[in-house]
């Protein structure tokens, strides 16, 4: 159904977080990364022939972790074994607590949607591991030290095509 | 994780980001993207609901399959609420009421980060 508003419909995070972290008395807004292109890499192979790979946001937390200052939590890539997804958390991640949860893994991580498609004959394989990428705000240490990191992960497990999850 | 969509793409791997905040997305510009018009959290369908769950699954895929050009974007045929389009001001909401509570936890915030860099400092 079509309706008449003044403003864009989706909202804008670049804006609102502006804002409600100047209204919290941090000074210098973010800086958030812009291009004017993308690179493409065409699908390898046909798409039910592919392997794909899980790739989120989400922490991968040592055992007995306790949270004081956002400066705690490890900002570091991980692999995460689809046994070991128990030990994923996203609570530290800014999302919409007051709407919603992340208590379904399939919300963020879909394997059982990627298990479907497999049987389906849609892919070819899902990979065994989802791979973590919590955010970072530097974007040297995105580019220099954690991409790399998931990059070479990707490639040891034969993952053709990334589904790629930002909570 | 834009970003690194990008550099895996680079790599030699396509990729296709799912995600919510369409305007960070765009703006860091990404191969293929599926927008899902959701509160944050949820990019790939809402918990424990099988359907939507589903389609936005079934749109990536045919997205990655699809896609002809970079920054390709498609909207996932997904609505979070019919009847509540609330979410969208409360997240991150400010207003002339809510001002001096806001700046009062970012002040307790600097000051809980000063005590602990002053204990790591001894």
């Amino acid at each position: 159904m079509a309706t008449a508003r003044t403003h864009r419909s989706y909202v804008s995070y670049i804006d609102k977080s502006r804002e409600y972290y100047a209204a919290h008395g941090y000074g210098k807004p973010y800086g958030w990364l812009a291009h004017n292109d993308a690179p493409f890499t065409p699908l390898p192979k046909p798409l039910s022939e592919c392997k794909v790979g899980l790739l989120n946001t989400s922490y991968f937390l040592p055992e007995g972790f306790v949270y004081r200052v956002p400066q705690d939590l490890p900002r570091v890539p991980a692999l995460a074994p689809r046994a070991e997804l128990a030990r994923l958390n996203n609570e530290y991640l800014s999302w919409a607590k007051d709407e919603t949860h992340t208590g379904d893994l399939e919300s963020y991580l879909p394997f059982a949607q990627m298990d479907a498609a497999v049987a389906a004959g849609r892919i070819g394989a899902v990979s065994d591991n989802a791979y973590c990428l919590p955010t970072q705000f530097s974007h040297r240490k995105t580019q220099k030290r954690d991409t790399p990191q998931i990059i070479e992960w990707l490639k040891a497990d034969e993952v053709d095509v990334v589904l790629a999850v930002p909570l | 994780m834009s970003l690194a969509a990008r550099l895996i793409e680079e790599a030699g791997i396509p990729t296709v980001v799912i995600g919510s905040a369409r305007d960070i997305v765009e703006e860091c510009a990404v191969p293929r993207f599926v927008f899902v018009d959701y509160p944050l959290g949820n990019p790939c369908g809402k918990p424990f609901d099988v359907a939507s769950q589903t389609t936005i699954a079934n749109t990536a895929l045919e997205l990655l399959e699809k896609a002809f050009a970079p920054q390709t974007t498609v909207q996932a045929p997904v609505v979070w609420s019919e009847d509540d389009d609330g979410w969208r001001e409360r997240f991150m909401y400010v207003s002339e009421e809510n001002r001096a509570t806001l700046a009062a936890a970012g002040d307790e915030r600097r000051r809980i980060q000063a005590e602990i860099r002053e204990g790591e400092g001894r």
